[in-house]
Order: C-alpha cells, then structure tokens, then sequence
C-alpha cells in the first residue's frame, strides 16, 4: 500500500494484511518500563504461578498494542485511528525462551459508518487461541 | 465483597499534569515494535500535519492507567488490587496525544457490579489539555476475582 488507505479503497469486507507478531520475555520486560505497569505476573515466572497463572503473561495492553499497530501499518496513519476497544479474553503465555509467543492479528472492514467513519473488526490470537474478543476499531479515513 | 452502586457516578479530583515528552514517546513506540517516523521524527511528523511527534493510539495507557488507581485508592471501594485483572480497554480519540501536551486525567466511575463473586469495575479517564481541550478518553474495565 502506497500512502494512507481512502474511504474509496475500501468496502465492507475489505481485509487488511494479516500480522504476526513476536513477543519475548525481553520485550516484557520493555514494555513494563516503557508503559509504567510493572505488575510481576509480566515479569516474574514465581509470582505469576503463585496466582494460578501457566507462567509469565504478556500484559494485555501490550497485545493490544500490537492489534494497533495492524491497524495503523494498514492505514499509514495512526491519527485516523478514532476509536480502539478490546475485551482481554484469554492471557498470553511468554515462554521464558528466545521465541516466546507469537501473536496473529487479522483484521476486516466490517461496516462503513457515518462521516466517513469505517469499523474494522480484528481477531487475534495466540498459540491458534483468540486472546482477545470484541476487538474493534473505528477509522476516519481520508 | 460486594461493590457499591452508589459508587457510580463517582468523579476524583484532576491528576497533577503530564507532561508528555518526545523520549517518552519514542521508548513506547520502541517498545511495541512499531518504527514509524512519525512517533520519532518532528519533521515527519509536521509533514504529515502533526504539530510535533504524535504517540501511538494505546500510549495512553501510560497517563490513564496510573491516574485510575486513585478508585482502588477510595477506602468506599473495597477491592484487593492483587486480585485486578484487566478486563476491557477503550479509547476514543478526540485527536491523537502529541509531545509538548500537558495533560490533566479526571476519573469517574461509569460502572460498578458484582458478577458470580467478580467485582467489575470500570473507570473513565478524561484526558484533557491543562486549557482544557478534550485529547482522549481512556475506559478501563477491571476485574477483581472473588
């Protein structure tokens, strides 16, 4: 895709590229920092476990984030971005190796809105889980 | 235990301002993977109609988050923060979050109920200029594990 995606480019149905995504213990440990939650189940295999967890998990933010970046790599600009919701459904599990876990993000224009606005629906998973439900956002595209 | 209804409605007093710095920006854009010069680069950032840096759409988790804690900080709402899960995340965006905004986070509580034993909780955080300009608002659902 050249530029930012056009309202006129895009119909109900319209796929955007499928992502895969990697995440390490390293890039938790990043994300913690960068974000400002430093809750040890992201960190921390001993604590995570001690509260029934399988081990370390990804901070939900942080796959969302990378359902956001499927979303604004797609459009090219992330300021047409209006609208973001997820519901966390199920953790993402961060083996302490070096291939962690990988996230798949999949996305589709799934109503066209009012001024302009589109509604792109996302599934993402993990591990051929959805991780996250009621994933969507809301575009104003050019 | 049982939360409150009458906590809805409930509104806290303006968080102190954040400042919201270009580095800021750059080590969370460094942090989710995204390379766009438009998290980075003033100058693209302006070529695209920016007045400077602009942050990606979850950046603000980082104000948000921290300025919801003042609810589990309320003795009326009697949740055990290690048992917090995040339940849902939303955000709309009135423009997106630019370096150089000074921002003041108002919380409220839109929802409070208890579910099968789950205390859900969910607070809304106005993001606003220190002038008062409407920039994001961040809806956090909590969930406290009974």
């Amino acid at each position: 895709m050249t530029g930012p995606v056009r309202l006129a480019d895009v119909v109900v149905g319209t796929a955007l590229p499928e992502q895969l995504y990697r995440i390490t213990r390293s890039d938790l440990v990043r994300y913690a920092g960068a974000s400002g939650d430093f809750n040890p189940i992201h960190w921390n295999e001993r604590v995570a476990t001690e509260v029934g967890l399988p081990g370390v998990i990804a901070h939900g933010m942080f796959t969302m984030a990378l359902a956001g970046r499927a979303v604004t790599d797609w459009t090219g600009d992330p300021a047409a971005l209006v609208e973001f919701q997820v519901r966390f459904g199920r953790p993402v599990p961060v083996p302490d190796d070096d291939a962690g876990a990988e996230v798949t993000v999949r996305g589709t224009v799934a109503a066209l809105l009012d001024d302009g606005r589109v509604r792109v629906d996302l599934a993402v998973t993990s591990g051929g889980e959805k991780v996250l439900s009621l994933a969507r956002a809301v575009l104003r595209l050019p | 235990m049982a939360l409150d209804r009458e906590l809805v409605g409930r509104s806290y007093p303006p968080s102190a301002v954040y400042e919201v710095g270009r580095a800021k920006i750059a080590e969370f854009a460094t942090a989710i993977g995204d390379p766009s010069p438009l998290y980075r680069d003033a100058d693209a950032a302006r070529a695209a109609g920016h007045p400077d840096v602009i942050a990606p759409p979850t950046f603000a988790i980082a104000v948000s988050l921290e300025a919801a804690m003042v609810v589990l900080d309320d003795p009326d709402v009697a949740i055990d923060y290690s048992r917090v899960v995040h339940g849902e995340q939303r955000f709309a965006h009135h423009r997106p979050i630019r370096a150089g905004d000074r921002l003041v986070a108002t919380t409220t509580i839109d929802a409070a109920r208890t579910v099968a034993g789950n205390d859900l909780l969910t607070a809304r955080v106005d993001l606003t200029t220190e002038d008062g300009e409407a920039v994001c608002t961040a809806t956090s659902m909590l969930v406290a594990r009974g």
